[in-house]
């Protein structure tokens, strides 16, 4: 994880780095002890989106892609709820309050409703053409 | 939630540990923040599962992993006090969609379709690809200095109330200190769309999945032209339908794959 660390000099070499020296103290830290900040969150949800965003791409499999797509939607679900929290902020920082989660619930629910349409759509694809492969559905390729 | 599991564990500790100190005088155990841990091991287990989504060839392993990523989410988020929303998130999520893609599995796994490998330059382009958007969106997260600081372990109100009292256009919540506007805003109309909208979506998801008319005769229209004409409705089916009772196979399959497969393949 330390190699992250160097990652704002090498991308970025004209701009300055923050005050922070970016990743360093994060890490340098006990996990352990250290009180968990939204950060942290930040990191998780950003592996789960890289994720989703990768198995929508490399998979064949029409359900595979759905999977994808519920694993992008938990990444940003996860920083809606990070940067609801109080408890993760410092004292007196602005938080979302109540609304990141009413986002998170609303994001939850359209999740389910396109899933639901999803799998319809892909066992209709399935019923005409007995696969799932994506690779496939060409019919409407010029 | 977080607060009292805290002191808890840390009175235990406080009482173990000395008798411990004996024994391995350079155990760290008192300063142990449990937060911390359990964060730490949820978000451990999101990651970790969420990167054999991607590893996984077996359609059935996705599905598994994708479950376990998405209750080690719950955690996360109840780590982080929103409790109704990590339920909520085991309920329908874990509950709801995925048995929904469990079921879709099912459905869809013949032989052939279990384990579709991509290619490998695929994986290596998809490889590059996944570790450039992780490093941008790590650099872009790690560019805001206010996010980097602690938390301050102030433990959220519970939020069930307010968030049905807000659903239905009602704040009952205090604004968060240094709120950019100050104001609150309700949700009921948002809360009015997501209703028809899920109306909507159950209509049209049934519509899309629903077995296929076919052109062969029902089995109530054999009947009917097999037996002499009687009354009037039987008269009028078998009118309506001369062609189609004239190819009636009593044996032909019935579910919508199974037929596809036998006629429909390319």
């Amino acid at each position: 994880m330390m190699s992250f660390s160097l990652a704002p000099s090498i991308l970025l070499p004209g701009i300055p780095m923050p005050a922070s020296l970016g990743m360093i103290p994060l890490f340098a830290a006990n996990p352990f002890t250290e009180p968990v900040g939204v950060i942290h969150y930040l990191i998780v949800g950003a592996v789960l989106f890289t994720a989703g965003i990768a198995c929508m791409t490399l998979k064949r499999n029409a359900l595979g892609i759905l999977m994808g797509i519920e694993l992008v939607l938990n990444g940003a679900n996860i920083n809606f709820v990070a940067f609801s929290s109080s408890y993760l902020r410092a004292e007196g920082a602005p938080t979302l309050g109540l609304d990141g989660q009413v986002v998170a619930l609303f994001v939850i629910l359209l999740a389910a409703a396109e899933a639901a349409v999803a799998l319809a759509i892909t066992l209709n694809f399935y019923n005409n053409h007995a696969t799932v492969d994506v690779d496939r559905a060409d019919d409407l390729k010029g | 939630m977080t607060g009292l599991l805290d002191m808890d564990i840390s009175s235990v500790t406080h009482v173990i540990v000395p008798a411990l100190a004996t024994s391995l005088p350079t155990l760290p155990m008192a300063g142990i923040n449990w937060h911390s841990v359990l964060f730490l091991l949820f978000a451990g287990l999101a990651c970790g599962f969420a990167v054999g989504v991607v590893a996984a060839d077996n359609v059935v392993r996705m599905a598994l992993y994708l479950v376990f990523s998405l209750g080690s989410t719950a955690g996360l988020f109840f780590l982080a006090g929103a409790e109704f929303l990590g339920a909520m998130q085991l309920m329908i999520y874990v509950g709801g969609t995925l048995v929904l893609l469990v079921f879709g599995v099912m459905l869809t796994a013949q032989a052939p379709f279990v384990s579709i490998k991509p290619s490998s330059s695929d994986r290596t382009l998809a490889a590059v690809a996944g570790a450039s958007l992780l490093a941008l969106l790590l650099t872009a997260a790690f560019s805001v200095d206010a996010w980097m600081a602690p938390g301050v372990g102030e433990v959220p109100a519970p939020s069930a109330t307010p968030l049905g009292m807000a659903l239905i256009g009602v704040r009952v919540d205090t604004p968060p200190a240094g709120s950019p506007n100050g104001g609150h805003a309700g949700y009921m109309l948002p809360f009015e769309i997501v209703s028809v909208h899920l109306l909507v979506v159950l209509v049209g998801a049934a519509y899309l999945a629903r077995a296929k008319r076919r052109r062969t005769p029902r089995a109530i229209d054999a009947v009917a032209s097999a037996m002499p004409v009687k009354s009037a409705v039987a008269a009028t089916a078998a009118v309506a339908v001369p062609e189609r009772t004239a190819v009636a196979a009593p044996g032909r399959p019935t579910g919508g794959a199974k037929s596809a497969l036998v006629g429909g393949g390319r």
